[in-house]
Protein backbone atom coordinates (compact mmCIF):
# COMPACT_ATOMS: atom_id res chain seq x y z
CA UNK A 1 0.00 0.00 0.00
CA UNK A 2 1.13 3.66 -1.08
CA UNK A 3 1.81 5.70 1.38
CA UNK A 4 -0.32 7.39 4.21
CA UNK A 5 -0.75 10.47 6.10
CA UNK A 6 -2.97 10.59 8.08
CA UNK A 7 -4.30 13.74 9.53
CA UNK A 8 -7.67 13.20 10.58
CA UNK A 9 -7.49 12.02 14.16
CA UNK A 10 -11.01 14.09 14.81
CA UNK A 11 -12.55 11.34 12.78
CA UNK A 12 -10.84 8.49 14.30
CA UNK A 13 -7.40 7.75 16.01
CA UNK A 14 -5.03 5.08 15.39
CA UNK A 15 -5.79 2.07 18.14
CA UNK A 16 -2.49 2.03 20.16
CA UNK A 17 -1.00 -1.25 20.00
CA UNK A 18 -0.84 -1.51 23.74
CA UNK A 19 -4.74 -1.17 23.99
CA UNK A 20 -5.08 -3.51 21.12
CA UNK A 21 -2.86 -6.53 23.25
CA UNK A 22 -4.83 -5.48 25.96
CA UNK A 23 -8.07 -6.16 24.51
CA UNK A 24 -6.89 -9.47 22.87
CA UNK A 25 -7.33 -11.81 26.08
CA UNK A 26 -11.20 -10.76 26.36
CA UNK A 27 -11.71 -12.52 22.78
CA UNK A 28 -10.16 -15.30 23.93
CA UNK A 29 -10.25 -17.17 27.11
CA UNK A 30 -11.47 -14.12 29.26
CA UNK A 31 -14.59 -14.63 27.33
CA UNK A 32 -17.44 -14.90 30.22
CA UNK A 33 -20.23 -12.91 30.73
CA UNK A 34 -19.14 -10.48 33.66
CA UNK A 35 -23.02 -11.15 34.66
CA UNK A 36 -22.79 -14.51 35.59
CA UNK A 37 -22.12 -16.19 38.83
CA UNK A 38 -19.24 -18.63 38.46
CA UNK A 39 -15.62 -17.15 39.76
CA UNK A 40 -13.97 -17.38 36.42
CA UNK A 41 -16.77 -14.61 34.81
CA UNK A 42 -16.13 -13.35 38.25
CA UNK A 43 -12.96 -12.21 37.45
CA UNK A 44 -13.58 -10.23 34.36
CA UNK A 45 -16.38 -8.72 36.39
CA UNK A 46 -13.36 -7.63 38.77
CA UNK A 47 -11.65 -6.47 35.82
CA UNK A 48 -14.75 -4.66 34.40
CA UNK A 49 -14.65 -2.82 37.63
CA UNK A 50 -10.84 -2.01 37.39
CA UNK A 51 -12.00 -0.90 33.93
CA UNK A 52 -14.45 1.85 35.36
CA UNK A 53 -11.79 3.09 38.26
CA UNK A 54 -9.21 3.68 35.20
CA UNK A 55 -11.33 5.64 33.25
CA UNK A 56 -13.28 7.29 36.18
CA UNK A 57 -9.67 8.57 37.14
CA UNK A 58 -9.14 10.08 33.72
CA UNK A 59 -11.81 12.65 34.45
CA UNK A 60 -11.49 12.84 38.26
CA UNK A 61 -14.78 11.26 38.62
CA UNK A 62 -16.06 8.58 41.20
CA UNK A 63 -16.40 4.79 39.67
CA UNK A 64 -20.06 4.61 40.15
CA UNK A 65 -20.60 8.03 38.24
CA UNK A 66 -19.48 6.01 35.10
CA UNK A 67 -21.28 4.17 32.52
CA UNK A 68 -20.04 2.75 29.32
CA UNK A 69 -22.25 3.42 26.60
CA UNK A 70 -21.15 2.40 22.74
CA UNK A 71 -19.67 6.06 22.08
CA UNK A 72 -20.34 9.66 21.84
CA UNK A 73 -23.59 9.51 19.80
CA UNK A 74 -25.09 7.25 22.74
CA UNK A 75 -23.71 9.03 25.73
CA UNK A 76 -25.05 12.55 24.13
CA UNK A 77 -28.68 11.07 23.37
CA UNK A 78 -28.47 9.57 26.82
CA UNK A 79 -27.93 13.07 28.62
CA UNK A 80 -30.49 15.24 26.21
CA UNK A 81 -33.75 12.20 25.95
CA UNK A 82 -32.74 10.95 29.42
CA UNK A 83 -32.86 14.49 31.47
CA UNK A 84 -35.79 15.39 29.18
CA UNK A 85 -38.22 12.89 29.56
CA UNK A 86 -37.24 12.48 33.84
CA UNK A 87 -37.67 16.49 34.29
CA UNK A 88 -40.19 17.08 32.17
CA UNK A 89 -42.69 17.85 34.82
CA UNK A 90 -40.17 20.49 35.70
CA UNK A 91 -40.15 21.55 32.00
CA UNK A 92 -39.44 21.43 28.49
CA UNK A 93 -36.71 24.12 27.54
CA UNK A 94 -33.19 23.37 26.40
CA UNK A 95 -30.71 25.15 25.62
CA UNK A 96 -27.75 24.26 23.49
CA UNK A 97 -25.34 25.92 20.86
CA UNK A 98 -25.89 26.31 16.92
CA UNK A 99 -22.25 24.59 16.44
CA UNK A 100 -22.79 20.87 18.58
CA UNK A 101 -22.04 17.98 17.02
CA UNK A 102 -25.22 16.09 15.41
CA UNK A 103 -25.68 13.83 18.08
CA UNK A 104 -26.36 16.55 20.32
CA UNK A 105 -28.09 18.45 17.84
CA UNK A 106 -30.35 15.97 15.90
CA UNK A 107 -31.47 14.98 19.47
CA UNK A 108 -32.56 18.19 20.10
CA UNK A 109 -34.85 18.51 16.85
CA UNK A 110 -36.36 15.39 17.56
CA UNK A 111 -37.31 16.26 21.04
CA UNK A 112 -38.85 19.47 19.69
CA UNK A 113 -40.68 17.72 17.04
CA UNK A 114 -42.00 15.90 20.12
CA UNK A 115 -42.66 18.95 21.93
CA UNK A 116 -39.88 20.24 24.04
CA UNK A 117 -38.59 23.88 23.26
CA UNK A 118 -35.15 24.49 22.52
CA UNK A 119 -32.69 27.68 22.26
CA UNK A 120 -29.72 26.96 19.71
CA UNK A 121 -27.18 29.80 21.20
CA UNK A 122 -25.30 32.06 18.68
CA UNK A 123 -21.72 31.95 18.73
CA UNK A 124 -18.93 34.45 17.49
CA UNK A 125 -16.62 34.33 14.94
CA UNK A 126 -14.41 32.22 16.67
CA UNK A 127 -16.86 29.75 17.53
CA UNK A 128 -17.16 31.07 20.94
CA UNK A 129 -20.63 30.73 23.27
CA UNK A 130 -21.07 33.75 25.25
CA UNK A 131 -21.66 32.79 28.69
CA UNK A 132 -24.07 36.46 28.74
CA UNK A 133 -26.22 35.53 26.18
CA UNK A 134 -26.48 31.80 27.78
CA UNK A 135 -27.81 33.41 31.22
CA UNK A 136 -30.24 35.48 29.06
CA UNK A 137 -31.45 32.49 27.46
CA UNK A 138 -32.19 30.63 31.06
CA UNK A 139 -36.11 30.24 31.50
CA UNK A 140 -37.94 29.01 34.27
CA UNK A 141 -38.72 25.71 32.86
CA UNK A 142 -35.21 24.94 31.48
CA UNK A 143 -34.38 21.55 32.23
CA UNK A 144 -30.77 21.49 30.63
CA UNK A 145 -27.85 22.81 29.24
CA UNK A 146 -25.41 20.97 26.91
CA UNK A 147 -22.48 22.86 25.04
CA UNK A 148 -19.65 21.01 23.92
CA UNK A 149 -16.31 21.37 25.23
CA UNK A 150 -14.61 21.58 22.00
CA UNK A 151 -15.70 21.93 18.65
CA UNK A 152 -14.77 18.47 16.49
CA UNK A 153 -14.59 20.94 13.24
CA UNK A 154 -12.73 23.83 14.37
CA UNK A 155 -11.34 23.00 17.41
CA UNK A 156 -12.59 26.06 19.93
CA UNK A 157 -12.43 25.40 23.18
CA UNK A 158 -15.81 26.59 24.86
CA UNK A 159 -15.89 28.25 28.82
CA UNK A 160 -17.07 25.07 30.30
CA UNK A 161 -16.16 26.12 33.60
CA UNK A 162 -18.13 29.60 33.67
CA UNK A 163 -21.12 27.50 31.84
CA UNK A 164 -21.30 24.99 34.50
CA UNK A 165 -20.69 27.54 37.39
CA UNK A 166 -23.83 29.38 36.08
CA UNK A 167 -25.79 25.86 35.06
CA UNK A 168 -25.02 25.06 39.08
CA UNK A 169 -26.55 28.84 40.43
CA UNK A 170 -29.60 28.00 38.22
CA UNK A 171 -30.25 24.72 39.38
CA UNK A 172 -30.27 23.64 36.05
CA UNK A 173 -29.05 20.21 35.09
CA UNK A 174 -25.07 20.44 32.67
CA UNK A 175 -24.11 18.32 30.34
CA UNK A 176 -20.88 19.09 27.91
CA UNK A 177 -19.98 16.39 24.39
CA UNK A 178 -16.16 16.51 25.63
CA UNK A 179 -15.37 13.75 22.71
CA UNK A 180 -12.70 16.07 20.75
CA UNK A 181 -11.30 17.52 24.42
CA UNK A 182 -10.45 13.60 26.02
CA UNK A 183 -6.40 12.99 25.58
CA UNK A 184 -5.87 16.87 24.24
CA UNK A 185 -6.71 18.75 27.81
CA UNK A 186 -6.73 17.12 31.50
CA UNK A 187 -10.70 16.91 32.20
CA UNK A 188 -11.35 17.21 35.68
CA UNK A 189 -15.61 17.17 35.76
CA UNK A 190 -15.52 18.45 39.28
CA UNK A 191 -13.52 21.81 38.22
CA UNK A 192 -15.80 21.97 35.26
CA UNK A 193 -19.12 22.31 37.09
CA UNK A 194 -20.90 19.11 35.05
CA UNK A 195 -23.27 16.86 35.84
CA UNK A 196 -23.08 14.94 32.66
CA UNK A 197 -20.02 14.26 29.95
CA UNK A 198 -19.91 12.02 27.07
CA UNK A 199 -16.39 10.73 25.91
CA UNK A 200 -15.50 8.21 23.01
CA UNK A 201 -12.71 5.54 23.20
CA UNK A 202 -11.62 5.89 19.70
CA UNK A 203 -10.71 9.85 19.20
CA UNK A 204 -7.55 8.83 21.64
CA UNK A 205 -6.15 5.79 20.55
CA UNK A 206 -8.62 3.27 22.21
CA UNK A 207 -11.29 1.11 20.16
CA UNK A 208 -14.33 2.02 18.08
CA UNK A 209 -17.77 1.35 19.56
CA UNK A 210 -17.08 1.98 23.26
CA UNK A 211 -17.93 5.59 25.13
CA UNK A 212 -18.71 7.09 28.53
CA UNK A 213 -21.18 8.59 29.96
CA UNK A 214 -20.24 10.72 33.07
CA UNK A 215 -23.42 10.99 35.46
CA UNK A 216 -22.84 12.67 38.61
CA UNK A 217 -24.62 11.28 41.40
CA UNK A 218 -28.24 12.44 41.94
CA UNK A 219 -28.84 13.46 38.82
CA UNK A 220 -32.52 12.90 37.70
CA UNK A 221 -32.29 10.68 34.33
CA UNK A 222 -34.28 8.13 32.69
CA UNK A 223 -32.23 4.76 31.51
CA UNK A 224 -31.12 4.68 28.08
CA UNK A 225 -31.84 1.01 27.21
CA UNK A 226 -34.54 -1.12 29.44
CA UNK A 227 -33.70 -4.55 30.24
CA UNK A 228 -30.86 -6.35 32.20
CA UNK A 229 -29.24 -4.82 35.37
CA UNK A 230 -26.23 -3.36 33.79
CA UNK A 231 -24.33 -0.61 34.49
CA UNK A 232 -26.93 0.26 37.49
CA UNK A 233 -30.12 -0.61 35.47
CA UNK A 234 -29.01 2.77 33.47
CA UNK A 235 -27.77 0.93 30.08
CA UNK A 236 -28.34 -2.44 30.08
CA UNK A 237 -27.00 -4.91 27.60
CA UNK A 238 -24.14 -7.35 28.28
CA UNK A 239 -21.20 -5.53 28.86
CA UNK A 240 -18.87 -5.14 25.96
CA UNK A 241 -16.17 -6.23 27.63
CA UNK A 242 -13.11 -6.32 25.44
CA UNK A 243 -13.87 -2.52 24.18
CA UNK A 244 -14.12 -1.58 27.70
CA UNK A 245 -10.58 -3.21 28.71
CA UNK A 246 -9.25 -1.24 25.66
CA UNK A 247 -10.88 1.77 26.69
CA UNK A 248 -9.25 1.94 30.10
CA UNK A 249 -5.97 0.81 28.85
CA UNK A 250 -6.67 4.13 26.29
CA UNK A 251 -7.48 6.18 28.83
CA UNK A 252 -3.89 5.23 31.21
CA UNK A 253 -1.88 5.85 27.92
CA UNK A 254 -3.92 9.36 27.48
CA UNK A 255 -3.48 10.32 30.92
CA UNK A 256 0.63 9.64 31.20
CA UNK A 257 0.48 11.17 27.48
CA UNK A 258 -1.36 14.32 28.98
CA UNK A 259 1.86 15.02 31.79
CA UNK A 260 4.04 14.72 29.00
CA UNK A 261 4.80 18.03 28.13
CA UNK A 262 7.12 17.95 25.55
CA UNK A 263 5.18 14.77 23.65
CA UNK A 264 1.66 17.29 23.68
CA UNK A 265 3.66 20.25 22.83
CA UNK A 266 5.23 18.52 19.65
CA UNK A 267 1.63 17.74 18.32
CA UNK A 268 0.94 21.39 18.63
CA UNK A 269 4.42 22.46 16.96
CA UNK A 270 3.30 20.24 14.09
CA UNK A 271 -0.47 21.82 13.97
CA UNK A 272 1.48 25.12 13.91
CA UNK A 273 3.96 24.67 11.74
CA UNK A 274 1.42 23.12 8.76
CA UNK A 275 -0.52 27.10 9.74
CA UNK A 276 2.06 28.97 9.17
CA UNK A 277 3.48 26.99 6.04
CA UNK A 278 0.00 27.25 4.32
CA UNK A 279 -0.61 30.92 5.08
CA UNK A 280 3.17 31.46 3.98
CA UNK A 281 2.54 29.20 0.34
CA UNK A 282 -1.45 29.46 -0.46
CA UNK A 283 -3.08 33.30 -1.26
CA UNK A 284 -6.51 34.09 0.55
CA UNK A 285 -7.00 31.47 2.70
CA UNK A 286 -8.84 31.70 6.18
CA UNK A 287 -7.82 30.10 9.32
CA UNK A 288 -11.09 28.97 11.51
CA UNK A 289 -11.43 29.11 15.50
CA UNK A 290 -10.22 30.95 18.00
CA UNK A 291 -6.34 31.89 17.70
CA UNK A 292 -5.56 30.63 21.13
CA UNK A 293 -8.46 29.05 22.71
CA UNK A 294 -8.55 26.08 20.50
CA UNK A 295 -7.46 22.60 20.56
CA UNK A 296 -4.27 22.06 20.01
CA UNK A 297 -4.47 19.80 17.06
CA UNK A 298 -6.79 21.27 15.07
CA UNK A 299 -6.62 23.28 12.25
CA UNK A 300 -9.55 24.20 9.61
CA UNK A 301 -8.60 26.00 6.65
CA UNK A 302 -11.05 27.54 3.90
CA UNK A 303 -9.37 27.99 0.76
CA UNK A 304 -11.63 30.57 -1.11
CA UNK A 305 -12.75 30.35 -4.94
CA UNK A 306 -12.76 26.37 -4.53
CA UNK A 307 -14.35 24.09 -3.17
CA UNK A 308 -13.74 21.53 -0.48
CA UNK A 309 -14.45 18.19 -1.80
CA UNK A 310 -12.12 18.01 -4.69
CA UNK A 311 -9.04 19.54 -2.77
CA UNK A 312 -9.55 16.12 -0.45
CA UNK A 313 -9.84 14.23 -3.19
CA UNK A 314 -6.70 15.50 -4.91
CA UNK A 315 -5.33 15.16 -1.19
CA UNK A 316 -6.14 11.54 -1.31
CA UNK A 317 -4.29 10.82 -4.50
CA UNK A 318 -1.14 11.84 -2.68
CA UNK A 319 -2.79 9.62 0.43
CA UNK A 320 -2.81 12.28 2.64
CA UNK A 321 -6.67 11.77 4.87
CA UNK A 322 -8.15 15.02 5.97
CA UNK A 323 -11.84 16.17 5.90
CA UNK A 324 -14.14 19.13 4.68
CA UNK A 325 -16.66 21.02 5.64
CA UNK A 326 -18.39 21.49 2.25
CA UNK A 327 -21.65 20.20 1.49
CA UNK A 328 -20.46 17.72 -1.05
CA UNK A 329 -18.39 16.27 1.97
CA UNK A 330 -21.54 16.02 4.30
CA UNK A 331 -23.76 14.37 1.92
CA UNK A 332 -25.85 17.45 1.89
CA UNK A 333 -26.57 20.97 0.05
CA UNK A 334 -25.42 23.07 2.91
CA UNK A 335 -22.40 23.18 3.85
CA UNK A 336 -20.84 22.95 7.61
CA UNK A 337 -23.32 24.15 9.98
CA UNK A 338 -20.32 25.25 12.34
CA UNK A 339 -18.54 27.58 9.42
CA UNK A 340 -22.31 29.23 8.78
CA UNK A 341 -22.70 29.91 12.32
CA UNK A 342 -19.28 31.26 12.28
CA UNK A 343 -20.42 33.65 9.85
CA UNK A 344 -18.77 32.75 6.96
CA UNK A 345 -20.53 33.18 3.61
CA UNK A 346 -22.08 29.76 1.77
CA UNK A 347 -19.48 30.01 -0.87
CA UNK A 348 -16.26 30.40 1.90
CA UNK A 349 -17.50 27.48 3.65
CA UNK A 350 -17.79 25.49 0.98
CA UNK A 351 -13.88 25.24 0.51
CA UNK A 352 -13.13 24.39 3.76
CA UNK A 353 -10.37 21.10 4.63
CA UNK A 354 -9.94 19.97 8.15
CA UNK A 355 -6.72 18.81 9.71
CA UNK A 356 -6.25 17.09 12.70
CA UNK A 357 -3.20 15.82 14.25
CA UNK A 358 -2.18 13.01 17.08
CA UNK A 359 0.64 11.59 18.75
CA UNK A 360 1.28 9.74 15.75
CA UNK A 361 1.99 12.43 13.48
CA UNK A 362 5.13 13.48 12.82
CA UNK A 363 7.21 16.23 10.12
CA UNK A 364 6.88 13.98 7.42
CA UNK A 365 3.24 14.79 7.28
CA UNK A 366 3.50 18.34 7.36
CA UNK A 367 6.14 18.78 4.90
CA UNK A 368 3.98 16.64 2.44
CA UNK A 369 0.91 18.29 2.79
CA UNK A 370 3.35 21.61 1.84
CA UNK A 371 4.76 20.32 -0.71
CA UNK A 372 1.04 19.21 -2.91
CA UNK A 373 -1.06 21.45 -1.41
CA UNK A 374 -0.06 24.43 -3.31
CA UNK A 375 -0.21 23.15 -6.60
CA UNK A 376 -3.83 21.77 -5.24
CA UNK A 377 -4.80 24.87 -4.48
CA UNK A 378 -3.89 26.53 -7.83
CA UNK A 379 -4.71 23.75 -10.00
CA UNK A 380 -8.61 24.03 -9.21
CA UNK A 381 -8.29 27.69 -8.80
CA UNK A 382 -7.05 28.18 -12.53
CA UNK A 383 -10.19 26.22 -13.79
CA UNK A 384 -12.74 28.22 -10.90
CA UNK A 385 -14.64 31.17 -12.52
CA UNK A 386 -14.46 32.70 -9.26
CA UNK A 387 -11.32 32.67 -8.78
CA UNK A 388 -10.49 34.36 -12.58
CA UNK A 389 -13.31 36.82 -11.44
CA UNK A 390 -12.44 37.84 -8.23
CA UNK A 391 -10.56 40.84 -9.50
CA UNK A 392 -13.41 42.24 -11.22
CA UNK A 393 -16.43 42.71 -8.56
CA UNK B 1 -18.78 11.04 2.36
CA UNK B 2 -20.22 10.06 -0.70
CA UNK B 3 -18.94 7.21 -2.79
CA UNK B 4 -18.11 7.74 -6.32
CA UNK B 5 -17.37 5.21 -9.19
CA UNK B 6 -14.23 4.64 -10.74
CA UNK B 7 -15.11 6.14 -13.57
CA UNK B 8 -15.90 9.72 -12.15
CA UNK B 9 -12.91 9.30 -10.34
CA UNK B 10 -10.51 9.10 -13.18
CA UNK B 11 -12.54 11.99 -15.16
CA UNK B 12 -12.03 14.40 -12.21
CA UNK B 13 -8.07 13.32 -12.22
CA UNK B 14 -7.64 13.37 -15.73
CA UNK B 15 -9.79 15.94 -16.83
CA UNK B 16 -9.72 17.31 -20.02
CA UNK B 17 -11.03 20.87 -21.87
CA UNK B 18 -10.23 22.60 -17.95
CA UNK B 19 -9.73 26.35 -19.01
CA UNK B 20 -11.24 29.55 -20.85
CA UNK B 21 -11.87 30.16 -24.46
CA UNK B 22 -10.92 33.47 -25.28
CA UNK B 23 -13.33 34.61 -28.20
CA UNK B 24 -15.39 32.13 -27.61
CA UNK B 25 -18.43 32.15 -29.75
CA UNK B 26 -20.76 31.15 -27.22
CA UNK B 27 -20.85 31.27 -23.23
CA UNK B 28 -23.10 29.45 -20.89
CA UNK B 29 -23.20 30.00 -17.17
CA UNK B 30 -25.01 28.61 -14.88
CA UNK B 31 -25.26 27.59 -10.97
CA UNK B 32 -24.72 29.59 -7.88
CA UNK B 33 -21.90 30.07 -5.98
CA UNK B 34 -24.13 29.62 -2.89
CA UNK B 35 -25.45 25.60 -3.55
CA UNK B 36 -21.10 25.01 -4.10
CA UNK B 37 -20.73 24.69 -8.10
CA UNK B 38 -20.62 27.48 -10.59
CA UNK B 39 -20.09 26.00 -14.29
CA UNK B 40 -19.37 27.92 -17.04
CA UNK B 41 -19.39 26.32 -20.19
CA UNK B 42 -17.01 27.81 -23.80
CA UNK B 43 -17.79 26.73 -27.12
CA UNK B 44 -16.19 27.06 -30.60
CA UNK B 45 -18.16 26.80 -33.66
CA UNK B 46 -17.38 26.54 -36.75
CA UNK B 47 -19.79 25.68 -39.60
CA UNK B 48 -22.54 24.36 -37.38
CA UNK B 49 -20.27 22.19 -36.04
CA UNK B 50 -18.53 22.50 -32.13
CA UNK B 51 -15.30 22.41 -32.67
CA UNK B 52 -13.67 23.14 -29.05
CA UNK B 53 -15.60 23.25 -25.77
CA UNK B 54 -13.99 23.74 -22.27
CA UNK B 55 -15.22 24.37 -18.91
CA UNK B 56 -14.40 26.80 -15.94
CA UNK B 57 -16.21 25.14 -12.55
CA UNK B 58 -15.96 25.94 -8.84
CA UNK B 59 -17.58 22.71 -7.28
CA UNK B 60 -17.02 19.38 -6.40
CA UNK B 61 -15.66 16.37 -7.45
CA UNK B 62 -18.57 15.33 -9.60
CA UNK B 63 -19.31 18.84 -10.59
CA UNK B 64 -15.73 18.95 -12.48
CA UNK B 65 -16.09 15.24 -13.70
CA UNK B 66 -19.79 16.08 -15.23
CA UNK B 67 -18.39 19.08 -16.85
CA UNK B 68 -15.24 17.69 -18.06
CA UNK B 69 -16.86 14.93 -19.66
CA UNK B 70 -19.78 17.41 -21.03
CA UNK B 71 -17.18 18.79 -23.14
CA UNK B 72 -15.77 15.87 -24.60
CA UNK B 73 -19.10 14.55 -25.71
CA UNK B 74 -20.07 17.98 -27.33
CA UNK B 75 -16.62 18.29 -29.11
CA UNK B 76 -17.00 17.33 -33.56
CA UNK B 77 -20.66 17.29 -32.89
CA UNK B 78 -23.19 19.87 -34.84
CA UNK B 79 -24.93 22.59 -32.48
CA UNK B 80 -28.48 20.37 -33.05
CA UNK B 81 -26.38 16.80 -31.73
CA UNK B 82 -25.01 18.47 -29.16
CA UNK B 83 -28.40 19.91 -28.04
CA UNK B 84 -29.33 15.90 -27.54
CA UNK B 85 -26.77 15.08 -24.93
CA UNK B 86 -28.77 14.77 -21.85
CA UNK B 87 -27.52 14.48 -18.24
CA UNK B 88 -28.80 10.61 -17.87
CA UNK B 89 -26.13 9.83 -20.88
CA UNK B 90 -23.65 11.56 -18.39
CA UNK B 91 -24.25 9.68 -15.45
CA UNK B 92 -24.26 6.60 -17.35
CA UNK B 93 -21.03 7.43 -19.30
CA UNK B 94 -19.65 8.09 -15.47
CA UNK B 95 -21.08 5.18 -13.93
CA UNK B 96 -23.62 6.44 -12.09
CA UNK B 97 -23.42 9.09 -9.16
CA UNK B 98 -24.53 9.21 -6.06
CA UNK B 99 -28.71 11.09 -6.26
CA UNK B 100 -27.29 13.78 -4.19
CA UNK B 101 -24.85 14.27 -7.01
CA UNK B 102 -27.42 14.35 -9.63
CA UNK B 103 -28.22 18.35 -9.87
CA UNK B 104 -24.37 18.48 -11.06
CA UNK B 105 -24.99 16.51 -14.22
CA UNK B 106 -28.07 18.48 -15.04
CA UNK B 107 -26.15 21.34 -14.42
CA UNK B 108 -23.61 20.04 -17.10
CA UNK B 109 -26.04 19.71 -19.74
CA UNK B 110 -27.97 23.30 -18.90
CA UNK B 111 -24.23 24.96 -19.33
CA UNK B 112 -24.13 23.42 -22.49
CA UNK B 113 -27.63 23.99 -23.60
CA UNK B 114 -26.50 28.02 -22.49
CA UNK B 115 -24.04 28.07 -24.49
CA UNK B 116 -25.43 27.10 -27.45
CA UNK B 117 -28.32 29.38 -26.63
CA UNK B 118 -25.75 32.10 -26.29
CA UNK B 119 -24.01 31.09 -29.69
CA UNK B 120 -27.62 30.95 -31.43
CA UNK B 121 -28.08 34.48 -30.27
CA UNK B 122 -25.25 36.12 -31.05
CA UNK B 123 -25.54 34.47 -35.13
CA UNK B 124 -29.23 35.76 -35.05
CA UNK B 125 -27.62 39.53 -34.44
Amino acid sequence: MAEIYYLDNNATTRTDPAVIEAMAPYFGEKYFNASSIYSSAQYVRKDIEAAREEAAKFINADPKEVIFTSGGTESDNFAIKGIAYANSDKGRHIITSKIEHPAVLETCRYLEKNGWEITYLNVDKYGMVSPDELKKAIRKDTVLISIMYANNEIGTIEPIEEIGAIAREAGIYFHTDAVQVAGKIPIDVKKLNVDMLSLAAHKFHGPKGIGLFYLKKGVRIHSISQGGHQERSKRSGTENVPAIIGMAKACEIAGEHLKDTAGMAEIKALRDALEKGLLEKIPDIIINGHPEKRIDNTLNVCVKHIEGEAMLIHLDFDGICVSSGSACASGSLEPSHVLLALGLPHEIAHGSIRFSFSKYNTAADVKKVLEVMPGIVEKLRKMSPMWNERDKK
Amino acid sequence: MLQYSEKVIKQFRDMTNNGRIENADGVGKVGNPVCGDVMWIYIKVKDDIITDCKFETFGCVAAIATSSLATELVIGKSVEEALQVSNKRIVDLLGGLPVEKHHCSVLAEDGIKKAIEDYRSRVKK
